[in-house]
Formats: structure tokens, C-alpha cells, sequence
């Protein structure tokens, strides 16, 4: 049989093997997502040295202080301006915020909206597991109408955000949504917009057994997948207000918005205006 | 580029964007609020003239956290605010902290609470300055009470935050925002300006082993130094480690950066002390019309002095001791608030002289007839 | 299925565009079963006994020739633990 029990995977290089085994539940799709974003680096020929992983507070943040690279796990709802600085400091690295649903857009809403509006040059990967896990399930701003949740007990009774559509009208310049279980599509995406400039936004659906699916008739991490298998449905370009999540119907899963024509990213106008300035003192070649 | 030496005629505001520029400050994100305005305005207009990065945040915690972003991007950061905002700052302080990122907030204070008297002037913050956010730690707080300080100070603002890896607030006032005074700007050599220690190798580097200062260096971003930085509770290679002994190591190291550099940081400036039996302690504006009160009571035949606070953290509580034990029978403390530092002063003179406590809610300084009355009553025994 | 020019299936020997081996670090595995339900081929399995964490990690279970790893690289991308990938079998290598 070719098969072969070793101790090493080749994916190793891109972890922090001392930190390792990591903290997600068994199930969890967070770890399959980051083996996409691995790949994904792995593909682009992103240089580890000049990558930086922003994340905020939850499960998903933990993301940071897995990957051997710069990384910063900052507080709950603002790795998105941590970023914003970061990237306008040092527009040579890339910057990418990795980091869930709760702290994104959620308490970070105000932060993704205008990170989205000024096109900060900024790639976000945003897990979506529709509730605060980390502390055990909460409701958020993607839980979908009618679930239940902690905080929900009798279900939920509002709308989600339609985060595509969110994104998209914002003024991203990419905008995606894939699942853990696309995760070779998921990796292809992120490869993509690893090669574009602007904010660009990826939504990955996710399981959480432990806190959501639990709650929701989806009690192990196979339920949920086999839930994205049944019921995803991939159109590429969808109009992104048609996406919205709802239980029962289908989750159209794909690439939304994909803007050619270059729009100058925040970072570009303002090392352009200060290079103007400075009469060519500083700024040329940022 | 950065003013060149002369004499200049500034309003408070100005003068800490340009000490700020002078100490070479290239990041500046803010939020609008009266009275720190003006200083985002002029950080807007001069930042690009000199290679600097302005930017308007939707917040003041966007403010606050994307100017750490930029100090781990290796620029010195500031934003300014006044109370509203530095109340919503509180929280992305306590990350400066736990992560060791110098940066220098600007609180021009004014009357509050809440909303208050936006264009008024307050001194309610003091005590915000200290222990607003939670948990246990330590930053440093300068107060300029004149446009040349304003500059002077911001200065050494960026130095002190430089040099102890901390967040340093510069705590001003909305009179002094919006005065104008004469500044000198030395020459640059007469300017001393301090950088963060960066660390001799990426060899088995870990970036919070502190040096024997307790200041680790700190390391650059994207030289592949795979740096991780956490608010988490954190061992010396940044990785969360939840366990008591690493809290106490790291929270104890973190207080006592400041705490066993007290000396060093301490600025106090002093006025007819000599031979004081009654001595003013104030900070900000009120020490104008305090100087004008002392010269006044001297002229009284009444020895008085006056202690004005440039740094309110860490406090002087040494200094205010000797005082008190050698010579000072009251301390009359004077601010814009109904009694902040004058607790600390009371605990620092620990019985052993009277304290008196002259507020002023907020709109209006003290005039040097208020504290010379409350003085000669003081004198008197009478409160 | 006539011998008068229609079309005709013709049987030949099936052969897998490419053979994989498959990498198993047993250890880590935290039974979530996402490689064996969706590996393509379908050839992995719960095994029998348990790894040092108590969960029964993947066994491959072969039946050539069609049904063996081709190498996708699926089990690579989807498990959450880094327990398990997926390499081409280089010519001349044993199995």
C-alpha cells in the first residue's frame, strides 16, 4: 500500500511547529482554511519575510499565532486598522487580516466598511462560522435569521449581513466567497488576490460543531460540510445582493466582484501625494 | 522639513505638531474633536511636506490602533484627542502596553464629563491618564503649562516613548491649545532624539527578553524576525502562555520599566521653594496664574512657593515627601477638577504637612487672586 | 452494444492518470473523518485501533486499479490538523 506514517508535514515550514497541536476543536473548520491560505502562499511565491498576518479575537484569530510569520493578534474588532497603519508604514510588505465574523464585522463593522471605502490595500480573509465561538455561541452579525444560538435561545429573530453585497458596495475591489469545504477553490482565490491590489475580501463559510452546528441539528463538523455540499451552489459573478445566507435555501458560494480596471489603492494616493510634497524627497518608488 | 531654528509665534496646538515633527514623527492618525483639532489640521497640511503619512480615521479607536500598526511599521506615531476620545482610546492603550509599542497620545483637555464644554478648559483626565484602561500597568503623562513646553515637551515625549517602549500621553489643556506664545526652536544639535533599541542579531531572538534596563528591543517588521505580538498574556518569544508565573514576570516587568526609571522620568519645575512654608502644586494652565499668585504673596511677605508638575506620571511622590518633611506646613493644591492629583499628593505628604484642595469644575482658571486668597486663608488656619 | 457499426464499448484495461502515496501523521489526527468522506477516490478509512490521542486516524485501503490515490491533494487541503497529505509517486519508486 502506499502509505507511509511519518511525523512531518510538508507544510510544516509555515508553522510555528513549538506552538503546535493547535487549539481548534476537532471538526473546526479553521484549520482546513488555513492549510488553503498555506497553499495559496505556497502558489503565489509570497516571500514568508514579507508577509504579515493581522488578526483580532476568537477562534479564528488564533490563525496569527500559528503562522511563522510577522503576526499580530491584536484586540477583539480592530485588526483592520493594526493593518491600516502597518501597510501605510511599510506599503513593501503584504498585509493580510485574517480573522472572524464576530470581530470583523460585527464589533469591527465600522472598521470593514471604511477600510473597504478608502481601498486600503489590504487582503481579508474573513471566517465566517456564524457565531461568537470562542466564547461559546453566541449570536452575531452573520448568524442566520431563525437559528439558535445562546444568546438566541428561542432563535434567532434578525436579519444577517450579506457580506458580499456589504463588501461589495463598500467599494471592494475583490470580493469572494468560498466554504471549508472549497478548499481548493478557497486556495485558488486567495492565490488570485495575493496578485491584485485594493482591498480585497474573501469570505469563507465555516463549521463550528462545538457552539453553532451543535445547536442548529449539525452536531459534528461532517454535518455542517455535508450541509455546504447539499446546498452551495457556485455562480461566479452572482449579483452580490442575490447571496444572502439563508436557512433553507441555497448558499451561493463563488467570486463576485472582480474589478480590473486599476483603481489606485489608499496607500499608493497618499506615498503619491507625499512624494509630490516633499518635492521628491521621500515617497518615489513606494 | 522640520522648523527651521527662530523664534516663532504658535498657538499650543502647533507647537506639539511641530515638536512632534522635530522629534521626527511621520504617522499621525486622528479623529476630530474640539479643542485638538487644529493639531490634526496641521499634522494634515505639514506630515506630506516632510515624507509623513497623515491619515483621518472613521474613529478615535481606529486612531489609536492604526497608529501602533504604523510604530510596528517602524514610523513614530501620534494621534490627538481630547476627553470623549481618550476615553475611547482606553482599551488599544492596554495593547500599547502589553506589546511594548511606543506611541504618544495627545488628551487637549477639556470640561466634562460626557460631551461637557467642548471649547472650555478642563483637567478632569489626570486620573483617565493613569488608570484608564484595565488591568494593572504603567505610562508616562508630561504636562506643558506653556507653547514653548508644548513643543519642548512633545519632544521628549517621543523620546521617553522611544526609549521605554510605553505610550506617553501629553496631557494639555484647551486654554493652552489655543494660546499664542513665543517658541524658540533650537538647532538640531542642541535637540537630543532618541530611537528604539533594535536588536544586535536575529540569532535566537526573542522579542520580549528585556535587556537589563527591562526594555527588550524591539524588532523590525518584515526582516524575518517572524515576530508574534500578542494582548495575550505572553512569555519572552510573544507566545500566549496562560500561567500565573508568566502574568507576574510580565506585568511586574511591565510596571517597573517605569517605575525603576522614575528619576529619570520625573520633571518637576520649581518656583521660590527654597525656603517655601506653603507650596502650590499644580500643573497645566494653572500654573500661570499660580507664578503670578506666588510673586504676589511674596510681595505679601507670605513664603510661598510653587511645585509645577511636567510630568504627572509617574508622580513626584518622593519629592512631595521632602517637602513635607523639611519645611512645607500645606500644600495647596490647585486644578481644574474637583480633586485629582490632589490625592496623590496627600498620600505622598502622608500627614506630615496639610493639604488643601482649590478646585475649579471646569471653563475658567483660577485666577491669582482665588489662590492668593485661598492662600492667606490657609496662612491663616482659618480652614 | 452491436457488431453492425454502431457504437460499441470497448473494454480496455483502466489506468489512473497518476498514483499517489499517501502521508499519514497519525498522531495528530483528530478523527473528523473529512478525508475519508471526501476523498475522491474513497480510498480512506476509519482504522482500527486508536492513535495516542484516542482517535482512530486514516488507513488507506486500496483496490487497483481503479480505485487508488491519484495524488489530488484534496486530504492535504481539507484536513484541519495537518495530519495527512498526498504526493505523485515519482517513476521508480517503490510502493
Amino acid at each position: 500500500m502506499p502509505v507511509k506514517y511519518i511525523t512531518e508535514h510538508i507544510w510544516d515550514k509555515y508553522l510555528r511547529k513549538d506552538r503546535l497541536p493547535h487549539i481548534w476543536c476537532p471538526g473546526c473548520g479553521i484549520g482546513s482554511i488555513l492549510s488553503a491560505f498555506l497553499m495559496a502562499v505556497d502558489r503565489a511565491g509570497i516571500d514568508l519575510d514579507k508577509l504579515v498576518v493581522v488578526s483580532g479575537i476568537g477562534c479564528t484569530g488564533r490563525v496569527a499565532g500559528y503562522i511563522l510569520a510577522d503576526s499580530f493578534h491584536t484586540t477583539h474588532g480592530r485588526p483592520i486598522p493594526f493593518a491600516v497603519g502597518l501597510k501605510l508604514a511599510r506599503p513593501d510588505l503584504h498585509v493580510v487580516v485574517f480573522s472572524g465574523d464576530g470581530d470583523l464585522v460585527t464589533i469591527g463593522g465600522n472598521h470593514f466598511i471604511h477600510a473597504a471605502r478608502r481601498n486600503n490595500d489590504i487582503l481579508v480573509i474573513l471566517v465566517n462560522n456564524f457565531n461568537y465561538g470562542m466564547t461559546g455561541g453566541q449570536v452575531g452579525a452573520t448568524t442566520p435569521e431563525n437559528a439558535y444560538t445562546t444568546t438566541t435561545p428561542y432563535g434567532n429573530l434578525e436579519q444577517s449581513f450579506n457580506l458580499p453585497y456589504l463588501a461589495a458596495a463598500a467599494g471592494a475591489v475583490y470580493v469572494a466567497r468560498w466554504t471549508s469545504l472549497h478548499v481548493r477553490r478557497l486556495a485558488w482565490s486567495i492565490e488570485e488576490a495575493f496578485h491584485k491590489k485594493g482591498f480585497r475580501f474573501i469570505e469563507v463559510l465555516s463549521q463550528c460543531p462545538t457552539t453553532f452546528g451543535r445547536r442548529n441539528k449539525m452536531p459534528e463538523g461532517i454535518d455542517m460540510l455535508r450541509w455546504f455540499k447539499e446546498n452551495c451552489e457556485i455562480r461566479h459573478f452572482e449579483d452580490p445582493k442575490n447571496v444572502a445566507i439563508v436557512l433553507g435555501k441555497k448558499i451561493i458560494v463563488g467570486k463576485f466582484v472582480d474589478i480590473e480596471e486599476p483603481k489606485p489603492t489608499f496607500e499608493e494616493k497618499v506615498w503619491d501625494l507625499i512624494y509630490r510634497l516633499s518635492g521628491g524627497s521621500h515617497g518615489k518608488g513606494k | 522639513m522640520s522648523l527651521a531654528p527662530g523664534i516663532y509665534f504658535l498657538s499650543g496646538n502647533y507647537a506639539v505638531a511641530e515638536g512632534a515633527i522635530m522629534a521626527g514623527c511621520r504617522f499621525f492618525a486622528g479623529y476630530p474633536i474640539t479643542p485638538s483639532s487644529e493639531l490634526a489640521e496641521r499634522m494634515a497640511r505639514r506630515l506630506p511636506q516632510v515624507g509623513g503619512i497623515f491619515v483621518q480615521m472613521e474613529d478615535e479607536i481606529a486612531s489609536i490602533v492604526t497608529i501602533i500598526g504604523a510604530s510596528w511599521g517602524g514610523l513614530k506615531a501620534m494621534t490627538a484627542t481630547s476627553g470623549p476620545g481618550f476615553s475611547l482610546m482606553q482599551e488599544n492603550i492596554g495593547l500599547a502596553v502589553m506589546m511594548e509599542t511606543p506611541i504618544v497620545i495627545v488628551d487637549v483637555q477639556r470640561a466634562g464629563p460626557s460631551t461637557g464644554m467642548p471649547t472650555y478648559i478642563g483637567q478632569g483626565d489626570v486620573m483617565q491618564a493613569k488608570w484608564g484602561s484595565h488591568g494593572q500597568y504603567e505610562i508616562i503623562a508630561l504636562s506643558p503649562s506653556t507653547v514653548q513646553e508644548c513643543f519642548d515637551l512633545t519632544i521628549r515625549a517621543f523620546n521617553l516613548a522611544e526609549r521605554y517602549r510605553v505610550p506617553v500621553i501629553v496631557l494639555m489643556d484647551e486654554r493652552l491649545s489655543h494660546l499664542y506664545e513665543k517658541v524658540r526652536v533650537p538647532s538640531p544639535d542642541e535637540i537630543v532624539i532618541i530611537e528604539r533599541k533594535r536588536p544586535r542579531s536575529r540569532e535566537n531572538f526573542l522579542p520580549f527578553m528585556p535587556d537589563e534596563d527591562l526594555v527588550p528591543p524591539m524588532p523590525p517588521v518584515g526582516e524575518g524576525f517572524r515576530i508574534h505580538a500578542t494582548g495575550l498574556t505572553h512569555d519572552e518569544r510573544g507566545y500566549p502562555h496562560m500561567d500565573p508565573e508568566v502574568q507576574e514576570r510580565l506585568v511586574r516587568r511591565l510596571c517597573d520599566k517605569i517605575r525603576k526609571h522614575a528619576d529619570e522620568i520625573i520633571d518637576v519645575d520649581t518656583y521660590a521653594m527654597d525656603d517655601a512654608e506653603l507650596a502650590i502644586v499644580t500643573f497645566g494652565s494653572v500654573a500661570r496664574p499660580a507664578i503670578r499668585a506666588v510673586k504676589l504673596a511674596r510681595e505679601n511677605g507670605i513664603k510661598l512657593g510653587l511645585i509645577k508638575l511636567r510630568t504627572i506620571w509617574p508622580f513626584p511622590e518622593k519629592l512631595i515627601e521632602e517637602y513635607a518633611t523639611n519645611g512645607v506646613k500645606a500644600f495647596i493644591v490647585a486644578e481644574i477638577n474637583y480633586g485629582q492629583i490632589y490625592h496623590v499628593v496627600r498620600e505622598a505628604v502622608a500627614g506630615n504637612a496639610k493639604v488643601h484642595l482649590l478646585p475649579k469644575m471646569g471653563g475658567a482658571i483660577h485666577t491669582p487672586d482665588e489662590i492668593l486668597d485661598e492662600v492667606v486663608m490657609v496662612k491663616r488656619n482659618a480652614r | 452494444m452491436d457488431n453492425d457499426g454502431s457504437i460499441v464499448k470497448l473494454e480496455k484495461e483502466v489506468k489512473p492518470a497518476r498514483r499517489g502515496i499517501v502521508y499519514i501523521i497519525k498522531d495528530r489526527c483528530k478523527g473528523c473523518g473529512f478525508c475519508i468522506e471526501f476523498c475522491p477516490m474513497q480510498v480512506l478509512k476509519r482504522s482500527e485501533d486508536f492513535n495516542e490521542r484516542g482517535y482512530h486516524y486514516p488507513v488507506l485501503e486500496e483496490d487497483p486499479p481503479r480505485k487508488v490515490c491519484i495524488a489530488c491533494g484534496f486530504c492535504n487541503l481539507i484536513c484541519p490538523e495537518f495530519a495527512i497529505y498526498s504526493k505523485p509517486i515519482e517513476e521508480g519508486e517503490e510502493e
